[in-house]
């Protein structure tokens, strides 16, 4: 096996950032917002450095998939200790329609181009909530699939993945190479140190484009609208029960 | 806990308890005069800042009028939500024309009672602030507004590689740490706010705007002028309110290594820290927990420490500088007598070493279900901390007092965590004389009263007998000069002056 790992890291919102839709409710606000990884790419990213600590794979490679920003997400990555990057270039009108279909098409095309034995991805962006890159990766690979992994262990030439389930845990062992996508207790991202960060100025970063790949982008979605949730409305005091029943009655939820 | 109860008959400390609830009792049972004056502030505050940037509810102002210490929750008359440095100055202004206190806050985590509006007036309710502004990567430094905690700003430093390591217990505003000349574990090796804040932005009692340092100004050394800066950081809002700091960032270290210590007595554990930082090892955190501690920690998180004095340690740098610092640390230790060094270089082993010293406080609280803990916070120089520990435990031990000790030894700073119960008035008073004396053995060490957790309202007292009266008149010289009017937190730090 190559001994290598794809990981996919996603360029979003900044997780603290107050939100806001733009004027005509088309999208939202990103213009001069804080961006930063995506939160479960960076346990993805962690999990995967871990793993090369534990010298249980050689090499571990971050993909992103946007405009020149993306190279930035691609750099965290290899400050927490990735070893070289790939930054496939997706820029206007392809970049705000880029979803799950066209980045899964990119990995799957990437996972064969670099002979990955694993490729983990977070599970879901925080922007968009998908929560389908990993699988449709896997489909498209046709390779097993470990999603919600709170835990990733090696077992000979097998992966045990220890999956967040509704009723709890599910234990799974799939052959590799397979698509893992990363939960939110599988472990706790390391902070980039600063020494960290400048060794990764030095570290490679490819230049990719779609097309190259043999990707087509064109996306089968359109968004129609983007709205705000609906304020919070005020609360109601009433004096008796048959107040609240009636208040109750005539809102129709009785 | 309340002004001073000293040899007072059970009658009389009910009447000052009597007395100071009455004091608190803001507009309900004070004079009309001011209530009057309140109503015609109102809709001026609102059209300064809208319609929900102001709060009367009880609840709210009850909120705002406690922290997390000991003292009586004292609520203010009114709380104000401001959005920005303008909306500060201009309440300012209204409050100091109809001569209303004003009291910052942050986001009430302090120890001391510093929040407690002891006079009703305005609480300016900083937390809409929070923003971090003018990060400046290659020149180590940030500016934030007081909404921004310091886990926060370190959050949305992750990515940079840098970070601010100033940590006390709480999530507490930076701006809030400023006030207080706030300190934590790290502070042996990178020192507390006041090496770490390079500008200010302040408004003052009657809403002028001021920058400490000149606007925008950061550079990492200055001998420009009187150092007004750290003039403001530890005036506990008694001088103005800070709405932006400007602080001094560090880079995460290549390397953080723990390790754990125990020693068979106090005297031992502490010659190590002195031996230690002698020989010159940058250590980042050296804390020390006595076995009291040490037992509490066991217990309420299931642990097996030996029940004995321990030190907790950690180091930064690089691989190989931090290898050597634990190896040379190791030999001294064991040189004094220490055994069971155990070391971890992982995030998690490193966690769960420290595990035992994080939940401190609630395994003291859990040795007394049902009771109040209560920390003291004093500091002396390094060389007299063995004694003092010593004395003070013997102490402890003959006024039956529960009060584990956890410190930062590095600093010669150390907190016994006194455990209360909040019904007992007769362990209260022994508490507080208690605190006293120890207060009062640290002064005698060439020491201060506190450290880290300022003056607030119960150690104005002492604050008299630390600086001395000559520089007591000084303070008050500059707050008459500043706030002539006695508008900003009044009653915290300086005492009220004699009639």
């Amino acid at each position: 096996m190559s001994g290598r790992v794809l990981v996919g890291v996603k360029r979003v919102i900044d997780y603290a950032v107050k939100i806001r839709v733009k004027p005509d409710n088309s999208s939202v606000v990103t213009d001069g917002v804080k961006h930063s990884m995506n939160p479960f790419c960076e346990i993805a990213v962690e999990e995967a450095v871990k793993l090369k600590e534990k010298k249980l794979i050689k090499e571990v490679v971050a993909v992103s998939c946007g405009p020149q920003q993306a190279q930035e997400t691609i750099r965290t990555a290899l400050a927490m200790g990735a070893d070289r990057g790939i930054h496939v270039e997706v820029t206007g009108k392809d970049y705000e329609t880029l979803g799950p279909l066209q980045v899964s098409k990119i990995m799957a095309a990437l996972a064969k181009k670099e002979d990955a034995q694993l490729v983990i991805l977070g599970k879901q962006a925080i922007d968009d909530d998908c929560n389908q890159t990993g699988q449709m990766t896997a489909a498209l690979l046709d390779w097993p699939q470990g999603t919600f992994a709170s835990e990733v262990s090696f077992d000979g030439d097998k992966i045990k993945v220890v999956r967040e389930i509704d009723g709890g845990l599910e234990t799974i062992k799939i052959k590799t190479p397979a698509v893992v996508t990363a939960d939110l207790r599988l472990n706790t991202p390391r902070y980039a140190t600063l020494p960290n960060i400048m060794k990764a100025k030095k570290k490679k970063i490819a230049n990719v484009k779609p097309a190259d790949l043999g990707v087509d982008l064109t996306s089968r979605l359109e968004v129609v609208r983007v709205d705000e949730p609906p304020q919070r409305q005020a609360g109601v005091k009433v004096e008796t029960v048959d107040d609240l029943v009636g208040k109750l009655k005539e809102a129709g939820t009785v | 806990m309340k002004i001073t109860m000293l040899g007072l008959t059970p009658s009389r400390q009910l009447l000052s308890h009597w007395r100071c609830l009455q004091q608190c009792r803001s507009f309900r049972t004070e004079n009309t005069a001011r209530s009057a004056a309140l109503d015609s502030v109102l809709s001026a505050f609102r059209s300064i800042c809208g319609e929900d940037g102001i709060s009367l509810g009880e609840a709210v102002r009850e909120q705002h009028g406690k922290d997390e210490s000991v003292h009586r929750c004292c609520p203010p008359d009114v709380v104000v939500f401001p959005h920005c440095v303008e909306e500060v100055s201009a309440l300012a202004k209204v409050c100091h024309n109809h001569h209303l206190p004003i009291i910052p806050f942050g986001t009430g985590t302090g120890l001391e009672g510093g929040v407690g509006a002891l006079k009703g007036g305005v609480c300016f309710s900083l937390r809409n602030m929070d923003q971090v502004l003018d990060l400046h990567q290659e020149d180590f430094d940030v500016t934030v507004e007081p909404g921004v905690t310091r886990k926060a700003l370190n959050a949305y430093l992750r990515e940079t590689g840098l970070w601010f390591p100033v940590d006390p217990g709480a999530d507490a505003s930076l701006c809030g740490m400023a006030a207080t000349s706030a300190s934590g574990t790290n502070a042996v090796r990178y020192g507390t706010m006041r090496e770490n804040v390079l500008n200010l932005e302040v408004v003052l009692a009657d809403g002028t705007i001021i920058h400490t340092a000149g606007k925008g100004r950061r550079p990492r050394k200055t001998s420009a002028g009187y150092n007004l800066t750290n003039l403001f950081v530890g005036s506990e809002g008694t001088l103005g309110i800070i709405t932006k700091s400007t602080l001094r960032l560090y880079g995460i270290p290549e390397a953080m290594v723990s390790a754990v210590c125990s020693f068979p007595s106090v005297q031992a554990a502490v010659d190590s820290t002195v031996q230690v930082l002698q020989a010159g090892v940058p250590i980042a955190r050296i804390e020390f927990l006595d076995e009291v501690m040490i037992d509490a920690c066991n217990r309420f998180s299931s642990l097996s420490y030996p029940v004995t004095p321990t030190l907790f340690l950690e180091f930064h740098g690089s691989e190989r500088s931090v290898e050597e610092q634990v190896n040379l640390t190791e030999d001294i230790t064991q040189s004094n007598g220490g055994s069971d060094f155990q070391w971890a270089r992982d995030a998690e082993t490193r966690n769960s070493l420290w595990k035992a010293r994080h939940d401190a406080w609630y395994a003291a609280l859990a040795l007394r279900p049902g009771c109040k803990a209560y920390s003291t916070d004093v500091c002396v120089p390094l060389s007299r901390l063995p004694q003092i520990i010593v004395e003070t435990k013997e102490d402890l031990m003959e006024n039956r007092l529960t009060g584990p000790i956890a410190g930062h030894v590095g600093d010669g700073n150390f907190h016994c965590l006194m455990v209360v119960d909040p019904s007992d008035p007769e362990e209260q008073h022994r508490v507080h004389l208690f605190t006293e004396r120890l207060a009062r053995r640290a002064l005698a060490m060439d020491g201060t009263c506190t450290g880290e957790h300022g003056v607030g309202l119960g150690k104005r007292a002492l604050l008299c007998e630390e600086v001395g009266h000559t520089a007591i008149n000084v303070m008050q010289g500059l707050k008459d000069a500043l706030d002539p009017k006695n508008l900003m937190n009044p009653g915290k730090v300086l005492q009220p002056r004699e009639p």
